[in-house]
């Protein structure tokens, strides 16, 4: 993440030790100013970045594609906008403690198809829908961003969008409709799965890569 | 009709008192000592649902036309007088006025309801409320998650209010005969037509998750709270998967 290891492979004749050491306190001044620099995502740019995801998935809604074409542009958008990897973690709850690097990188994966199937057949409800950011605020160590969805014949609704910068990059990492909490949804589902799997993580994702 | 109004009262809050338990579990979860008598009911209430209203394979799921709508606007229209009763009963007297104007102009330009000129020509969407949240104002618990035959999902408060709500029904007080059972059907004829109208995501919950009834529980939890509350939950509840991944 903070690449300590680019520091360390500086080409220098010194001694190792140096290296080592000055490879560590880059580590350390990263990690220790990680949490004043995440307080440099402001309220604009949040409701600036969900302004331009909102945008383009009307866009991708309007081109007319359909099936696998479509949730092909949403998984893009997925990724563009949101903290795939910290969804994915904070949805596969206390089984990404046993994971292996290589099955959390085989969930994510899985799952963001997954999302974007799913949610890519509910966006088309959706598609008379104009949305409307109408502010942000900072709530604990993030920003929620407040918009307003104004489907036509329905009563408005409230979309609430939680966006970070601690990936490194300004991103959403939940959505809130009417408060049905997305994480806490899915964080349900995927625990279900996982339960019928009697905890065997490697048929879920498997499952997963077909799931609806 | 005020006697079985105050019986129904009476009974709903010596039920609600039954409910016990911690009133409200903790924050953002939930409190379901009945879940394997719910199991059953959502079973139950899946079975009914397939039977009568799940759509067959290569089958649109959601039904969203002139018609279906029609019928949803004439069900719900005729639940408004009601909903202004419960504003009234909470104190709260911009949505009583909302929804009284709403039902005027629905009841005699909307054509007895059909149609929805107070929500697109006026800017007068309905105004959502019912007696649970009459109770919830006036200060009672949540209580036990129970899932209703039929109904579906509900708390014991939301029980209770549900059948005040039917007792209470100032259209069925004032209508007669053959005019009250008109009214009465044209209202479960709307929410028919609401079950065909959202049945994208209501199948999508009954019948693609992978534990519908833990789905079930948490949305309409989630949506209540948020309906009742007039926001998501206050900030402390809020999920930061970046504090710690693993405990959220």
């Amino acid at each position: 993440m903070h690449r300590p290891g680019t520091l360390m492979k500086t080409p220098m004749r010194s001694d190792r030790r140096h290296l080592l050491l000055g490879g560590a306190a880059a580590l350390v001044a990263a990690v220790v100013l990680r949490p004043g620099a995440a307080l440099a995502l402001t309220e604009d740019q949040a409701k600036a970045l969900i302004d331009k995801a909102v945008t383009d998935v009307n866009a991708a809604i309007a081109s007319g594609k359909t099936g696998q074409a479509l949730y092909t542009m949403f998984e893009d958008l997925y990724m563009r906008y949101a903290d795939v990897p910290t969804i994915a973690r904070s949805v596969l709850g206390t089984a990404s403690r046993t994971a292996s690097p290589a099955q959390m990188q085989a969930f994510t994966l899985a799952f963001r198809g997954y999302v974007s199937r799913k949610y890519g057949k509910r966006f088309r409800e959706f598609s008379a829908t104009r949305f409307e950011v109408v502010g942000a605020r900072k709530v604990k160590t993030f920003i929620e961003v407040k918009s307003i969805a104004y489907m036509p014949g329905e009563a408005p609704f409230e979309v609430l969008w939680h966006v970070s910068d601690k990936s490194g990059k300004n991103l959403f990492f939940n959505m809130i409709i009417e408060g049905v909490n997305m994480l806490a949804a899915e964080r349900t589902e995927i625990g279900a799965m996982i339960d019928a799997r009697r905890g065997n993580l490697d048929q879920l994702i498997a499952d997963l890569k077909t799931a609806q | 009709m005020e006697k079985r109004f105050g019986l129904v009262l009476i009974a709903g809050l010596a039920l609600s008192g039954c409910a016990g338990g911690p009133q409200s579990a903790e924050p953002g979860g939930f409190n379901d000592p009945m879940e394997g008598v719910n199991r059953k009911v959502h079973g139950f209430n899946k079975g009914v649902d397939t039977l009568l209203f799940k759509a067959g394979p290569g089958q649109p799921r959601s039904i969203d036309n002139g018609f279906t709508r029609a019928v949803s606007h004439a069900g719900a229209n005729l639940s408004l007088p009601g909903k202004v009763v419960n504003s009234l009963l909470q104190g709260r007297p911009e949505p009583a006025v909302k929804n009284t104007f709403r039902f005027v102009i629905n009841s005699t330009i909307g054509l007895a309801g059909l149609f929805d000129p107070a929500g697109t020509s006026f800017a007068l969407p309905e105004q959502d409320t019912d007696f649970g949240e009459t109770l919830a104002v006036w200060g009672m618990g949540e209580g036990a998650y129970v899932e209703l035959p039929v109904y579906g999902p509900s708390t014991a408060r939301d029980a209770v209010g549900r059948v005040v709500d039917i007792a209470m029904n100032p259209v069925g007080s004032v209508l007669e005969g053959a005019d009250a059972t008109a009214a009465s059907a044209t209202r479960v004829a709307g929410k028919v037509a609401d079950r065909k109208r959202f049945g994208g995501v209501i199948e999508s919950v009954l019948y693609d998750s992978a534990d519908s009834y833990a789905q079930s529980r948490l949305l309409y939890l989630q949506m209540r709270r948020h309906q009742l509350a007039g926001k998501e939950n206050d900030d402390a509840q809020a999920w930061d998967p970046y504090e710690d991944p693993y405990a959220q």
